[in-house]
């Protein structure tokens, strides 16, 4: 009980921080475009930075 | 029916202790009051807006469709567009939106008492700012997550898609000198703070390339190294601080650090964002909701007194933080925390592209920024726990009160705030700094009143070191929002300058990034620089700029969200946008005059610049002032343009969106709703069949 407490919290802070972000890609990858070549976690990691840093994001 | 009547006695409860509590805080004359009623009275009021007010807002007005696919269903890539669980997109969408504004604002604003800056913060926010990001959010979820520039020039027409622009970039420039201007204050002679802001940098990029090299995307991992690392430069400062061979490396004039901030901001502008904004990012983020949670546990268990009067005098318009008049002043100051333009960047954009389902748009748009409005209520409790003598002294620059302690210290105590040198200096070597006269920008008397309350509540030995702390922390992500919207103003410019020359539109080409974020920088990099060459301190010019061009972006957006729910046939309920914008526009408008045709010079800024120029020509000003002079001269009139500019885009946006309505209303072709068509929602019935 407390165990899958800790795991769905676990799982919160990982998907509020981004740490999950390429598991994630990788899932609606597979689901999306199956047959395409799937870019690894560095080359996804510096692609999705520089995506989320073009735009307002943050604020006064 | 025994369940319903209950549960009306609960919420009568509610509505009693909340008015209870607001007129405990308004008509409390005694010596002090507990800040417990301040956190009772916010929580009641939110409590209520946020379960009757969004509630009807969300099901007669915007009318909500939980059954209507969102962007993020339709749209969903994987990257941008994501279905995504509530309370995540209610994290990102705070942590978007809840910056340095809400926190410096209050600060300031405390200089007329705790009660106009409070009933402000409240009022505005649930009938104003909460409203503007909820409508803004819902509006942007039904057009495909479109930004509020787009939504601007579909729905009214160019004129209001140009000026939204033009006010994005405007107050990108205006917001990024005042908190360059801040963190240069909080440096000033002091070694420990240089010290350990100037360590957050390399910090942040060692976390950047641990987390793009080391291990690549483990962004919890890097940022808890980063963290600690944090904490270790704050303690560290201190150390540097006493050693006699580095303490003079980090002992700077403001000039001289303005010049750092300066060239720190066209670096990160064009360094990769992987190596320095997005590490710092992820720091900043956890360092802001961490410290915000502590203080509200610290103001809990706590529970302050509240030394500042409900009123001073200053509501006069002789404040000494900042000239003008309680009316309109303090709601161009608190703009953060009552109702800023800015959310609706956020709000259109960014967030809408993550909702799984239109009804959390209730939530995250109304509930953040009632969250939001919160950190500017502890802001403004840890501005007023301070002895008022102190926060004056604090925060009232040299200019207006003397650069001699024993000068200052007797000008506020003829104000009825008895302070004393003794008392400033105990304070100032309790926190570890040289002196802490006229640290003006909000956040020294933000740190001393939350290294006091912390102090109190986690232990009295270590304020030097809380107080250390809550400057890094301020100036993290202070840097942050610097950073970021050097960026943003940049691709502006290169979208803007692709018109002329598709070459200089490419943001990938070397020379042109160069060249614009040079641009933007040298843009807010001079406003920065006379703000610090500015005897009297420059917050009391850059920050009234700054609040009216916030309110202006506001009143943008309120004026798209009033137009398209008159287009959309919700003419009778447009008024929950109609009756902020008209509030926001008699604000600004009236503030603006002030600030350009005031005969006072600590409101006028014409008034100021001629007063100055005659000086000059008198011969009467010592030398260091008459040098600065004419730049100072130069820039007062600068301002007044400026304002004026502001004022009169704010009103040909408003004529622009009443034409729209007035020509639909009588049956006239407009632009058409560019909403798209309704598609039912699968993820529901996913759900249900997982």
């Amino acid at each position: 009980m407390i165990g899958s407490r800790l795991t769905a919290f676990w799982a919160l802070v990982r998907r509020l921080s981004g740490d999950d972000a390429y598991e994630r890609y990788l899932r609606h990858h597979a689901q999306a475009h199956p047959h395409e070549a799937v870019p690894g976690r560095k080359e996804f990691f510096k692609r999705e930075q520089e995506r989320k840093w073009d735009g307002v994001r943050r604020c006064c | 029916m025994g369940s319903s009547i209950s549960r009306r006695m609960a919420w009568l409860a509610v509505a009693v202790t909340g008015a209870g509590a607001v007129g405990g805080i308004a008509l409390n004359r005694g010596e002090s009051i507990n800040a417990l009623w301040f956190v009772a009275a916010a929580a009641c009021v939110y409590t209520l807006a946020y379960r009757f007010y969004s509630a009807w807002i969300a099901a007669r007005v915007l009318v909500l469709d939980e059954t209507r696919a969102t962007p993020a269903e339709r749209l969903d890539n994987g990257r941008d567009f994501v279905p995504t669980n509530r309370w995540v997109v209610f994290g990102h969408h705070f942590a978007a939106i809840a910056g340095p504004g809400p926190l410096i604002g209050p600060t300031l604003a405390a200089q007329f008492g705790y009660l106009p800056g409070t009933l402000w913060i409240l009022i505005g926010a649930v009938l104003g700012g909460c409203v503007q990001d909820m409508t803004i959010m819902f509006f942007s979820t039904r057009r495909d997550g479109r930004s509020l520039g787009q939504m601007a020039r579909d729905e009214l027409g160019p004129v209001g898609g140009a000026a939204a622009l033009t006010g994005t970039l405007m107050i990108m420039v205006i917001l990024i000198a005042v908190l360059g201007l801040v963190v240069v204050n909080a440096m000033k002679h002091s070694p420990w703070a240089t010290a350990t802001v100037a360590a957050t940098i390399p910090i942040a990029v060692l976390v950047g390339v641990y987390m793009r090299n080391i291990r690549p995307g483990r962004v919890l991992e890097g940022s808890l190294i980063g963290l600690a690392l944090l904490l270790f430069a704050v303690a560290g400062g201190g150390w540097i601080d006493h050693s006699e061979t580095l303490r003079p490396l980090f002992d700077q004039e403001g000039l001289t650090l303005a010049w750092f901030v300066i060239g720190y901001g066209f670096l990160a502008a064009i360094l990769p964002v992987w190596l320095l904004l997005a590490p710092r990012d992820y720091l900043s983020t956890f360092m802001k909701l961490g410290t915000i949670f502590l203080l509200a546990v610290a103001i809990v268990l706590l529970r302050p007194e509240i030394r500042m009067p409900a009123l001073t005098q200053f509501t006069d318009g002789s404040g000494p933080i900042f000239g003008g008049k309680l009316f309109p002043f303090v709601f161009i100051t608190i703009a953060c925390g009552a109702v800023s333009g800015f959310h609706s960047l956020i709000s259109s954009g960014t967030t809408p592209k993550l909702l799984a389902n239109e009804r959390d748009i209730r939530m995250i748009g109304y509930g953040g920024m009632v969250l939001e409005s919160f950190v500017a209520i502890m802001a403004m409790i840890a501005a007023t726990v301070l002895d008022p003598g102190v926060f004056f002294a604090i925060n009232s620059p040299a200019g207006v009160v003397g650069k001699e302690a024993a000068d200052a210290v007797a000008k506020i105590s003829a104000w009825g705030f008895p302070v004393t040198v003794e008392q400033m200096q105990f304070l100032a070597r309790e926190m570890g700094e040289k002196t802490l006269f006229a640290r003006t920008g909000g956040a020294p008397s933000l740190a001393v009143g939350m290294a006091s309350i912390f102090g109190s509540a986690f232990g009295d030995g270590l304020l030097a070191l809380w107080y250390h702390f809550a400057i890094m922390f301020e100036a993290v992500f202070i840097l942050t929002t610097l950073d970021a919207g050097t960026r943003v103003g940049r691709f502006m410019l290169q979208d803007f300058l692709g018109n002329f020359s598709p070459r200089l539109g490419q943001t990938s080409w070397y020379p042109s990034v160069l060249l614009t974020s040079g641009a933007i920088v040298a843009a807010w990099g001079y406003f920065l620089y006379i703000g610090v060459i500015d005897p009297n301190g420059g917050v009391n010019i850059l920050w009234p700029l700054f609040g009216i061009s916030n309110q202006m972006l506001a009143a943008v957006a309120l004026s798209v969200a009033t137009g398209i729910l008159v287009k959309s046939g919700k003419l009778r309920h447009a008024w929950i946008a109609g009756v902020p914008l008209a509030w926001l526009a008699a604000v600004t408008t009236t503030a603006a005059y002030e600030k350009i045709m005031s005969a006072d010079v600590r409101i006028g800024f014409f008034a100021a610049a001629n007063d100055l120029a005659a000086k000059l020509a008198a011969g009467s000003l010592p030398p260091g002032k008459a040098a600065v002079a004419p730049q100072l001269i130069f820039n007062q009139q600068l301002d007044a343009w400026l304002t004026l500019f502001f004022v009169v885009v704010l009103w040909v946006v408003i004529f622009d969106m009443l034409r729209v309505c007035a020509r639909h209303l009588q049956g006239k072709p407009v632009q058409p709703l560019t909403e798209s068509p309704h598609e039912p929602s699968r993820l529901v019935e996913l759900w249900v069949r997982d």
